[in-house]
């Protein structure tokens, strides 16, 4: 096909998005670096350059770490859940039984209906003398600090992202799932085999990149959270369930620390791209061709 | 007998399951229907309520302006549609459709943008914005397009919709030139018409994505007149500080839009298909 377009063409339809790219995303990016080297505990408008000061700050913030560790307990806790609860659900759902539209709807709410409501009904489950405790009560232990307790509050947090987060997963799940040829699971029926056999030897290995993706997908959402934590337990008590993207809102905008929330902000730069390019390096090498 | 253990196993867990998912509002609705004469801490609890009663609602409703929550949240949500889907169709066209110099950098400046979080760069993002004076201090409409323009437009979109050009077959392309067509008129009339099931499913999920922010509304808005319905309802909380059944309540009616939508369009979430649509 000849070239219809003027030279000008392509670029004239690229202009309005990247404009907005690089107003809102490409400047902001280089700028986070900037602002990490730069001191504005003086003033907010007039900033001096401060080399390293802030990072040394950080690395000897004992406070940084206990948010650092936070983010790796919300990692860990929240991630393999997120990847294996939905694609057992998802392959539950995979077959022709009666209400299917029900359950999907149903296990789907979470995920439409904003954060901050989830995470006030929570908070309302988790109420000192709520309807957690009457139910841990009445199996005869002690009445538990869901959101109080330092011990439990983060946990009780991940509850939230998880419970918000599996309908999500489910569906994407379903997607790949519709894709396994239907033949391999009459082969396996042929056989005898059991639910667990026939999925462990056809439905995983052909989901994998899924798996890899979900995982992915949900490491990065773990390293995000946000508005479940301002809602619920404000970081604490005792920075207990605080982490990076919160502290990094605190010391921002609260402390109004905006060098010292940059170096921070770059810290979560590195770990974002390193999950990224775990998944692209291991994962996706076909799909870009590296 | 095997087959009938594994499908009533099957009902048993799914229904589990479903009822984990909306117990939390289940309990929110039964607290915000409790009259005041009626213990919301009551051990047992009870769910459905003893001392039946609206007047939460009528209450927390002549007091927070829920009207103009959803009047703001609607005005952001589709303004943010709006724009995402005329960006995202725009650029989607040329790195689908197109040989220009620097393509593949475009594009892979695009890809690197997916790897990024907004939450690592707001700071400079807020700064910029406030350069821009696009905050509600300024006027209304500076706070409107403050709160749209930096999710205005995402990769996510643009990949969606060269997806969905590169799935039209070129001869559509080659007739519109013989019958005298320039390439806007091609784009226009030709082309975005044949993506509007891509162009649907960007819609929607913006408009869930833009409808359920909350971390940026929190950090730019400075006035209550301006609070986008996530807004409003945290800030409950700290208007009706432990009267539970006000705040159940208002996070109750607050809701209420988001379900009717997702119930209404049900099928662009949960039939499966929407392989592309997922979302970082």
């Amino acid at each position: 096909m000849f070239k219809y377009y003027g030279k000008y063409a392509p670029y004239l339809f690229l202009l309005p998005a990247a404009v907005v790219l690089i107003i809102f995303f490409f400047i902001p990016f280089f700028h986070t670096f900037v602002l990490s080297f730069q001191d504005y505990s003086n003033s907010l408008y007039s900033a001096n350059f401060a080399g390293l000061d802030n990072y040394i700050k950080l690395f000897k913030s004992p406070v940084f770490y206990k948010v650092l560790f936070n983010t790796f307990i919300y990692l860990f806790a929240a991630v393999p859940v997120l990847a294996i609860v939905p694609l057992f659900l998802a392959i539950l759902l995979n077959q022709k039984i009666r209400g299917i539209t029900l359950y999907k709807i149903l296990i789907y709410i979470p995920v439409i209906v904003s954060i901050v409501v989830a995470a006030i009904a929570f908070k309302w489950l988790f109420a000192d003398e709520g309807i957690l405790n009457y139910i841990v009560t009445s199996l005869g232990f002690q009445r538990i600090g869901w959101l109080t307790d330092p011990n439990w509050a983060l946990y009780s947090v991940i509850i939230v992202t998880i419970w918000k987060g599996i309908g999500y997963y489910m569906m994407i799940y379903l997607a790949a799932l519709m894709s396994v040829p239907k033949e391999l699971y009459e082969a396996c029926d042929i056989d005898g085999a059991g639910f667990f056999r026939k999925h462990l030897t056809v439905t995983i290995p052909h989901i994998m990149p899924t798996i890899a993706l979900v995982t992915t997908i949900s490491a990065i959402s773990a390293m995000k959270v946000f508005a479940e934590i301002y809602v619920m337990t404000k970081g604490g008590p005792l920075n207990s369930s605080k982490t990076i993207v919160y502290y990094i809102y605190e010391r921002a905008f609260e402390n109004l620390d905006l060098g010292f929330a940059s170096a921070m902000a770059v810290v979560l730069l590195i770990i974002v791209l390193a999950l990224s390019l775990v998944n692209v390096l291991f994962f996706e090498r076909k799909k870009y061709q590296i | 007998m095997k087959k009938l253990i594994e499908k009533l196993s099957t009902h048993a867990i799914l229904i589990g399951v479903s009822l984990l998912s909306i117990f939390p509002f289940i309990w929110l609705i039964s607290t915000s229907l409790k009259g005041n004469s009626e213990n919301i801490f009551a051990y047992p609890p009870t769910i459905i309520p003893k001392d039946f009663t609206f007047a939460n609602y009528t209450g927390v409703w002549q007091k927070v302006d829920f009207i103009r929550y959803f009047v703001n949240s609607m005005i952001v949500a589709g303004g943010t549609v709006f724009l995402n889907l005329i960006l995202s169709a725009m650029a989607g066209y040329p790195l689908a459709r197109m040989e220009f110099r620097g393509k593949k950098i475009t594009f892979f400046a695009i890809l690197a943008t997916i790897m990024i979080p907004f939450q690592a760069i707001m700071l400079p993002v807020y700064l910029i914005t406030l350069k821009l004076h696009l905050i509600d201090s300024v006027n209304n409409f500076a706070g409107f397009v403050g709160l749209i323009m930096p999710f205005a437009v995402s990769a996510f979109g643009i990949f969606l919709m060269r997806q969905a050009f590169l799935g039209i077959p070129k001869e559509m392309e080659e007739a519109a030139i013989v019958d005298g067509c320039n390439v806007f008129q091609i784009f226009t009339k030709v082309l975005l018409p044949m993506v509007k099931p891509s162009l649907a499913v960007l819609a929607i999920f913006t408009f869930i994505g833009s409808w359920g922010e909350f971390l940026w509304p929190s950090i730019v808005l400075t006035k209550e007149t301006m609070y986008t319905l996530p807004v409003g309802v945290n800030n409950l909380q700290g208007m009706f500080s432990s009267n539970w059944r006000f705040i159940a309540a208002g996070s109750i009616l607050a809701t209420i839009p988001i379900i009717i939508f997702f119930l209404s369009m049900q099928k662009y979430f949960i039939s499966g298909e929407n392989d592309g649509a997922v979302k970082g």
